[in-house]
């Protein structure tokens, strides 16, 4: 054994790192396959930012900043503004945050701090379920489903609140089932499981020793979570909920078939109908021709501009807050 | 006195613990809460929709699609051939360049700043809103080559890519570094230790990602309303020519007043939710045989 050892060339002795300059060429072919690989993610989102800058000029030429500000949207006489639908994009997400948020960290809570294993487990895999089912199945349900039942019960709100101040023009006149609240409960619905499981992450980097201490001293369920739990996490919930805002902006067909492709509504009324950047393209894109198809063009660099600096922004914080927890055991 | 204080102290205790049991409960409340969508939609398209598959059972795989949409009765199989098809071969482009990708970012990058750089983007680009993909796709490609198969592929590529790094890059941070450690002992070059250590090593977790991410794309409908067309007839040719699937299907009957192509929504609605649940399951089933074999 000994002899072999030491017969061997010296460079064998070598760590396996410091091998690779010495021939090998599939070696450096794999090595070389797998750099390309991880180039071809900053080629194809630079191309999207250049093709999507480069086709949307014409359009942003022709409006100016009232592309922007203008609420006329008008392709016969060359009018194309898109706040609008901006608003009708923000507010459905809000909305849908609104809804999805108390209901996520409820089930994240509970998953994490008071579900026995089989019940994880279980209730983990009915949220993945909700997951996967497409987008375009959301939209059939929420417009031959949805959308028709729940009409009664906009009716009923619209009636019940009229007058009243606040809640009389959330729940304005003229209720459609085909609406922004309609659209955002179908939204709510789809980035629940999201916002779930990177709660979930981020509440499960709460160390062990805390929520004993809390314990401990006598502290109830409840109050260990209000206690350690909850503060521990703050910010990296944040961070989760807007990335659920990101994914609802973005979030595309369910939205075109339940929003009701109103033009030029900004309004607070959820009952009204409305319409959002990525359902205007949809319905539009069929009939448009050079220039409105750079202003949709544009529209949608303008969706993802707004997607990504909410998402930088969201994944910012979380790292920042697994950090400093990581950091602080 | 003491005695006061003691009954006092039960009282609060009392009132802490029911508040407790509340917060316990409502958190309960939010997990039905979500079950009622879920059991609704799923009931419904499988309700509708299974009725529609069954009533005209092999039929409705291998007719056409009716000409006239206002006809009622069944035909499919172009739609469902599609979503194979493109499904396929956006699978076929996205997973080796993902894990390849996911490769170069936890053997070879680790934390230098192209590695990180790539990593962030990574992440930028899980962020992307679909119909943002599919317009991309429509000004590189389907400009110059037409409505085809190959670009709904591409734009899926595209949206599954991230997704790959990101799963498979987590399983190769399980795999444990005494393993590589050992091949390196052995005199096994790198990239020999990566693809025959490293991967079989990480593969159900990587299958089982891989799975989720095929499940996802087999469902996306934005991306391809400006890249692949829409035919009537089984379009085999998954390279050139126009092509339609099952989710394109979906979204075009979805807003028909007609019985008839209302009937073939639920009833493409009930097929891809079926397709989707096979692959779910069966990522499913990988980790849970990898679990149990460790």
């Amino acid at each position: 054994m000994t002899a072999t050892l030491h017969s061997s060339p010296p460079d064998r002795s070598t760590l396996a790192h410091d091998l690779e300059g010495s021939g090998g060429t599939a070696d450096r072919t794999f090595k070389g396959l797998s750099y390309a690989a991880g180039l071809v993610v900053l080629l194809v989102l630079g191309l999207i930012a250049y093709t999507m800058m480069s086709r949307s000029t014409q359009a942003l030429g022709h409006m100016g900043v009232k592309f922007f500000t203008s609420r006329v949207w008008n392709p016969p006489a060359k009018d194309y503004g898109i706040l609008s639908y901006i608003w009708g994009t923000v507010y459905t997400a809000f909305v849908a945050l609104l809804l999805s948020v108390p209901i996520s960290l409820g089930i994240a809570l509970f998953i994490t701090q008071v579900a026995p294993v089989w019940l994880r487990h279980v209730m983990t895999y009915v949220i993945d379920l909700l997951a996967v089912v497409p987008s375009v199945v959301f939209g059939l349900w929420g417009i031959l489903v949805l959308a028709e039942h729940i009409k009664g019960l906009y009716g009923w709100l619209s009636r019940t609140f009229h007058g009243v101040p606040v809640l009389g023009s959330l729940f304005g006149s003229n209720p459609q089932g085909r609406s922004f609240f309609t659209a955002g409960i179908i939204l709510a619905v789809m980035i629940t499981p999201i916002v779930v499981s990177l709660s979930r992450s981020v509440i499960e980097t709460t160390p062990a020793f805390e929520k004993e201490a809390a314990l401990a001293l006598g502290a109830t369920r409840w109050e260990m979570i209000r206690g350690a739990v909850l503060p521990h996490s703050k910010g990296g919930l944040v961070g989760a909920v807007m990335l659920g805002l990101g994914r609802a902006m973005g979030e595309t067909i369910a939205v075109a078939l339940v929003i009701g492709s109103a033009t030029g509504a900004i309004t607070f009324n959820l009952l009204a109908s409305g319409n959002s950047m990525p359902a205007v393209i949809t319905a539009e894109w069929g009939e448009a021709d050079s220039l409105k198809k750079s202003a949709l063009i544009a529209m949608a660099m303008t969706l993802f501009v707004m997607t990504i600096v909410v998402n930088v922004a969201a994944t910012a914080i979380v790292n920042r807050s697994m950090k400093k927890t990581r950091g602080g055991q | 006195m003491s005695t006061l204080l003691a009954s006092d102290l039960a009282v609060k205790r009392s009132w802490r613990s029911a508040k407790s049991h509340l917060m316990v409960s409502l958190m309960f409340l939010s997990f039905l809460v979500i079950l009622v969508p879920l059991v609704f939609v799923i009931g419904t398209v499988v309700m509708k929709g299974a009725g529609i598959v069954f009533r005209d059972f092999p039929s409705w795989f291998t007719k056409s699609i009716p000409i006239q949409k206002r006809t009622r009765g069944p035909g499919m199989g172009p739609a469902v051939i599609g979503t194979l098809l493109i499904t396929a071969l956006a699978s076929a482009l996205a997973i080796p360049l993902g894990i390849l990708g996911a490769v170069y970012l936890h053997e070879y990058g680790g934390q230098s700043r192209l590695a990180r750089a790539v990593r962030f983007l990574s992440m930028v680009m899980t962020g992307v809103p679909s119909i943002v993909m599919g317009l991309f796709v429509y000004v590189v490609f389907t400009l110059r080559f037409g409505l085809s198969g190959l670009g709904g592929a591409l734009a899926l590529a595209c949206l599954m890519l991230p997704v790959v790094i990101r799963s498979t890059e987590e399983m190769l941070r399980l795999v444990p570094e005494h393993l590589r450690e050992a091949s390196y002992a052995l005199g096994t070059r790198k990239g020999r230790t990566i693809t025959t250590v490293v991967l079989p090593a990480a593969l159900p977790g990587v299958v089982s990602g891989c799975l989720l991410a095929v499940a996802r794309a087999a469902g996306e409908t934005a991306p391809l309303l400006f890249t692949i067309g829409v035919v009537t007839k089984t379009h085999w040719n998954v390279l050139s020519g126009p092509n339609t699937t099952l989710s394109y299907q979906i979204f075009q009957n979805a807003s028909q007043v007609l019985p008839g192509p209302q009937e073939r929504g639920w009833g493409a609605a009930f097929t891809l939710v079926g397709i989707t649940f096979v692959f779910t399951v069966l990522a499913r089933l990988v980790t849970a045989a990898y679990q149990k074999r460790r």
